[in-house]
């Protein structure tokens, strides 16, 4: 697929991924999800979490994006506690978890205007161009219900290509996508990672292709 | 544009697709009024001496029935989880839902009731504090139920611990908004009831988005 130029300008990154986690430990009903973990994300990483279901990988991302303060230790962006400057951090990183956030009754359209409203640069015709690239040309002005599961978990995913975000923390995205999407998202988290990105991912999908990737198991404690 | 003036449009356009979410509980109010002097007495004189508490009544009880699906939704789909992770305030989020909320149910019940309230025969004099009453005291039932909404967001079936966390609070504000149209029936003063709705309403506004706030964080904490 080629890519239209305007939305490749847009990401241009003004500050590089520096993300860390220092030994952070986290606990769920009395069971050690893991311990001591410390974790660097810098430009140009590809960090994949495996384990088994129930390792807590999606716990440690919860956690790294700050949507969780329920653990033992810290975890810094740019050197400083991501509480204390999370406006700053929520501005560089885009979450998507497992759950989509699409409400059926609105347009791909209508979510994806609503998803980069925090980032009042993108423009009107990147979002077109964003659907236009995940395959949902002429579906602009159809109400998401009435696509398939793997259509709306694109919708959510046009979100990577509009965002000015250098770091992409990502929950399973590989949900639900047929093989061409798959392809194309194995593409853009190379192409992200290349052009200085970094991403942080679960999933149980081999991404063995990527040079950059490295791999973090969990699940090592009974 | 940001995510809060977004969210409040986005809210508005799903209300405008979904009517049936909101003219549910505007039916039950009509159905409640339309059946009250049925079962009743039927006597001009008795209704219209029934009638504020009645009409107030029927009021609280559709804006409960339509408090349960406030942050439901939201936090089934993952909107509540794009919201944390955009960094953006809490507060201001929350009072947009409520604001939303109000402009779907208490503002259509405040203009309707006088409407209704013919059938209850209410005295001449009334209308004027049945109106403003209703209109300071249902952002008021609004504010304090969104509280119970969000603390129950996560519950399978919250409807019924919602009422009973709720139901406490409504009664200050149904006692004063009922005794205001009462009094104006008898050609008393009303002014000091519309003044204790007018600061409960002031404290409200500034108070319950941070419990709001303070409940969703802890839903979406797990």
């Amino acid at each position: 697929m080629t890519r239209p130029a305007p939305v490749d300008q847009l990401n241009r990154f003004t500050l590089h991924c520096d993300l860390s986690a220092h030994d952070v430990s986290c606990e769920r009903d009395d069971r050690i999800l893991f311990e001591d973990l410390s974790l660097s994300v810098k430009k140009g990483d590809l960090i994949q979490l495996v384990g088994p279901n129930g390792a807590g990988k999606t716990t440690l991302l919860r956690l790294m994006a700050g949507l969780n303060q329920d653990f033992d230790g810290e975890v810094h962006w740019q050197g400083e506690n991501i509480q204390s400057c999370f406006q700053d951090y929520a501005r560089q990183r885009l979450y998507i978890g497992h759950l989509s956030a699409i409400k059926k009754v609105l347009t791909p359209l209508e979510n994806l205007r609503w998803f980069v409203s925090s980032w009042p640069e993108v423009k009107e015709d990147d979002l077109w161009q964003a659907l236009e690239e995940v395959t949902l040309a002429g579906y602009e002005d159809v109400p998401c219900q009435q696509l398939s599961a793997g259509q709306q978990r694109r919708v959510a995913l046009a979100r990577l290509l509009v965002t000015p975000t250098p770091l992409w923390i990502l929950d399973e995205p590989f949900t639900a996508l047929d093989k061409a999407g798959v392809e194309w998202l194995e593409a853009q988290l190379a192409r992200h990672v290349e052009r200085g990105g970094s991403v942080l991912i679960t999933s149980h999908h081999a991404l063995s292709d990527i040079p950059a990737l490295r791999q973090i198991e969990l699940g090592m404690h009974k | 544009m940001s995510l809060v003036t977004a969210t409040i449009k986005r809210d508005l356009i799903i209300a405008a697709r979904n009517p049936g979410e909101w003219l549910n509980p505007l039916m039950f109010f009509l159905m409640v009024l339309a059946l009250f002097p049925l079962a009743v007495d039927p006597d001009p004189k008795f209704l219209s001496k029934i009638a504020a508490g009645v009409v107030w009544v029927a009021a609280l009880l559709a804006t409960l029935l339509s408090l349960d699906a406030l942050f439901k939704a939201d936090v089934e789909d993952g909107t509540l989880e794009q919201w944390l992770a955009s960094g953006e305030s809490l507060y201001a989020m929350a009072l947009g839902k409520v604001f939303v909320h109000w402009c779907i149910s208490g503002l259509p019940l405040t203009l309707v009731a006088p409407l209704l309230a013919l059938m209850m025969n209410l005295p001449d004099d009334a209308y004027g504090a049945l109106f403003f009453s209703l209109l300071l005291g249902t952002p008021i039932l609004s504010l304090l139920g969104a509280v119970g909404a969000a603390l129950t967001a996560g519950v399978r079936s919250g409807g019924l611990l919602l009422s009973l966390v709720i139901l406490p609070l409504y009664i200050p504000i149904l006692i004063f908004g009922a005794s205001a149209v009462y009094h104006a029936g008898i050609g008393m003063d009303y002014a000091g009831q519309l003044g204790f709705l007018a600061s409960f309403l002031c404290i409200s506004m500034t108070l319950t988005p941070f419990a709001v706030a303070g409940a969703l964080k802890l839903n979406l904490s797990r």
